[in-house]
């Protein structure tokens, strides 16, 4: 028996809602499969990674800590991604803001009576606006894809991380690590709740998505967006320059990256490493996906996909298992989101018979 | 230079050619079918460690390049279902597909990082692998290279003048054209792009089996997208594939090169050669936008769906 797929007439709202619902409970099933696979009891596995991290107040918070830098750059790259402009190297972009940040930080190194974080705020987002705006101008200038020019850029950024931290920005008292200076108390990101990590940069993600939401629900700008992804001609009559929809993107991309990287440096980790870049900015893009392409969205998809890394780290010293099943997982989790995706645009049914 | 030195930068820049090549080729015929399957990278990864899984625990590098190749065919699998029958994304289906292959590679290799195995057996001719100055470089190479050639060859001549070849072409410049000819164009597709996975994942294992060789994580490093930009700097054109990959081999090499001369440059600058040049490569081809439009698929990652 072979199913017909059968294009609907309209996008279906329910499903567009349902499919990230759908992707993450078929996630959990195929989850338990491998574990049955592995041996491990697989429910006992599925509590460790999906429902013990939440049972602490530590960690529940480190779930917002978590989840912060990745609804930053999942926000940024969604505008894009809605006028279908690619950015897929938001991980330098996050790179290069930690070393901007980091940058104001030392040379700011003995100043104390001041709070030299929120210098890094823009420096940060400059950052990451700067190793955006470079696939922009290659892109509107030149043609060439933003996709294989911003991953490269990812490379590029990583080694300049490397040559810092060997190099010129390598700590004179470290020992000959390969890091900064750790970051004074005046160039920290402040925690706001007692007993947690919870700090500013929390706040200023959710304060991303409120501005994200307002942009895309509210303005024009939103509206072009939208319109330049699904109907490109459309967009082109009415006069919205692809142009300058590009360098929105990879601007507002970048510096939103840059951003989530200055508040890492500023909060969790407190000094640049060569372990700074985990891979945050290629899984903003499955948040980004989640989330529908929308800030709110966003917001939960980031919550679901910080817990995937706590649960990770969970399995790791419960069960075992390698730091890569976290990475397995989240391809796994956008392949199921990308396939159930289809029932937003089609419906499956059993084929009709045709009288000849 | 003396003959030996030119010989081993030679063989060198061959060793770091071929990789390239393979995963090109391969990406070049899936593209020419109007498919963009941005996985290249994970499935050179998952090539990588299989090929070298498995030639370790089988004691034989025939068999393991075959894993390799069927572990790359594997991936492009997952990615031909989900674009070609599920009708997703291509773009955000190869990103899905080179984050999940680098997790299941870095899972399936745990075991075996660090662990040697033997370099892959290179042809040792009578008299002709001991001519001087090209002697190695004809004829010492091993299988994986002369097979890049072969299969460069053989996809020009399928691509160019064969049926089968005209075929997989009208598809990527016009599927609702062969479609109304009544040519299946999703399993076409299908074809072209297991071949592409098969083809990256024998660049993965000549990684493990012969340029370093040994696993390690992320040991592309990046190679597989390269080879994606190879494609654009070919303009779809094989021989210029040929070029692209050599050219790049050749910049690789001259990295390590570099290093040695101990100029001052720091050895992190020097390593941003390769995608930096990946970069300029990129922009030198694009900016003529009629060259691209002239000679990339008209198709290229549009979904095809048969209605009505």
């Amino acid at each position: 028996m072979r199913l017909e797929i059968i294009p609907r007439g309209a996008r279906s709202q329910v499903w567009t809602y349902a499919s990230p619902l759908l992707a993450i409970a078929l996630t959990l099933a195929t989850t338990l499969i491998i574990f049955l696979l592995l041996g491990k009891e697989p429910l006992e596995a599925l509590r460790v990674m999906w429902i013990d991290p939440l049972l602490t107040k530590r960690g529940f918070s480190e779930l917002f800590v978590k989840a912060a830098p990745l609804i930053m750059i999942g926000v940024g790259l969604s505008l894009g991604f809605r006028a279908n402009i690619w950015n897929i190297g938001a991980e330098g972009q996050y790179v290069m803001g930690a070393i901007f940040a980091t940058g104001v930080a030392l040379y700011f190194y003995d100043v104390e009576s001041f709070p030299i974080w929120l210098l890094m705020i823009p420096a940060g987002i400059l950052g990451g606006m700067f190793w955006g705006a470079i696939p922009a101008l290659l892109k509107t200038r030149f043609n060439a894809s933003e996709i294989l020019t911003s991953l490269m850029l990812t490379y590029v950024a990583k080694l300049v991380l490397l040559y810092l931290v060997v190099g010129p920005w390598k700590d004179p008292d470290g020992y000959g690590f390969p890091q900064s200076r750790l970051l004074t108390s005046a160039a920290s990101s402040p925690h706001l709740i007692p007993g947690t990590r919870i700090h500013v940069g929390v706040v200023a993600a959710l304060i991303v998505v409120a501005i994200g939401w307002f942009l895309l629900s509210k303005s024009l700008l939103g509206f072009k967006l939208k319109v330049a992804g699904q109907a490109p001609r459309a967009a082109a009559y009415a006069g919205f320059s692809t142009k300058s929809l590009t360098w929105l993107s990879l601007l507002v991309g970048g510096g939103l990256a840059g951003l989530a990287g200055m508040f890492e440096i500023a909060g969790p980790i407190g000094q640049l490493t060569p372990a700074l870049p985990t891979g945050y900015g290629f899984t903003a893009i499955i948040v980004a996906f989640l989330g529908r392409l929308h800030p709110v969205g966003v917001l939960f998809g980031g919550l679901v996909l910080a817990l995937s890394y706590l649960g990770g780290e969970k399995a790791q010293i419960a069960l075992g298992l390698p730091a890569a099943v976290t990475m397995i997982n989240q391809g796994i989790l956008l392949f199921y989101l990308l396939a159930c995706d289809l029932l937003i645009r089609y419906r499956i049914s059993l084929p009709t018979r045709k009288v000849a | 230079m003396d003959s030996v030195v030119f010989t081993s930068v030679v063989l060198s820049i061959i060793s770091a050619s071929t990789p390239l090549l393979l995963a090109a080729t391969g990406e070049l015929v899936t593209e020419k079918s109007g498919v963009l399957n941005l996985g290249v990278e994970g499935m050179m990864l998952v090539g990588a460690v299989v090929g070298f899984a498995v030639t370790l625990t089988t004691g034989n590098a025939f068999i393991g390049i075959l894993a390799a190749a069927l572990g790359g065919a594997l991936m492009a699998l997952i990615f031909s279902v989900l674009t070609l029958t599920l009708l997703a994304n291509q773009v955000a289906t190869g990103l899905a597909l080179t984050i999940f292959g680098i997790g299941l590679a870095a899972m399936m290799g745990a075991s075996f990082v660090g662990q040697p195995v033997g370099k892959l057996p290179a042809l040792d001719l009578p008299y002709l692998t001991d001519l001087p100055l090209i002697g190695r470089i004809l004829f010492g190479q091993d299988g994986l290279v002369y097979f890049s050639f072969i299969a460069l060859g053989g996809t020009i001549w399928f691509l160019f003048h064969s049926h089968a070849g005209l075929v997989l072409r009208a598809v990527g410049d016009s599927h609702d054209a062969a479609h109304a000819i009544g040519y299946p164009v999703i399993a076409i597709r299908y074809g072209a792009t297991l071949f592409g996975g098969a083809m990256s994942g024998l660049g993965g294992a000549y990684l493990s089996l012969s340029y370093t060789p040994m696993w390690a994580e992320d040991m592309t490093a990046g190679r597989g997208w390269i080879a994606l930009a190879l494609v654009v700097f070919a303009t779809w054109r094989p021989l210029r594939l040929l070029l692209g990959a050599y050219l790049f081999g050749g910049i690789t090499i001259l990295q390590f090169h570099v290093q040695t001369l101990g100029l001052g440059i720091p050895a992190q600058m020097v390593s941003m050669l390769p995608y930096l040049a990946t970069i300029v490569v990129l922009v030198v081809i694009s900016t003529d936008r009629s060259k691209i439009r002239l000679n990339a698929p008209a198709c290229l990652g549009r979904p095809f769906h048969v209605s009505g």
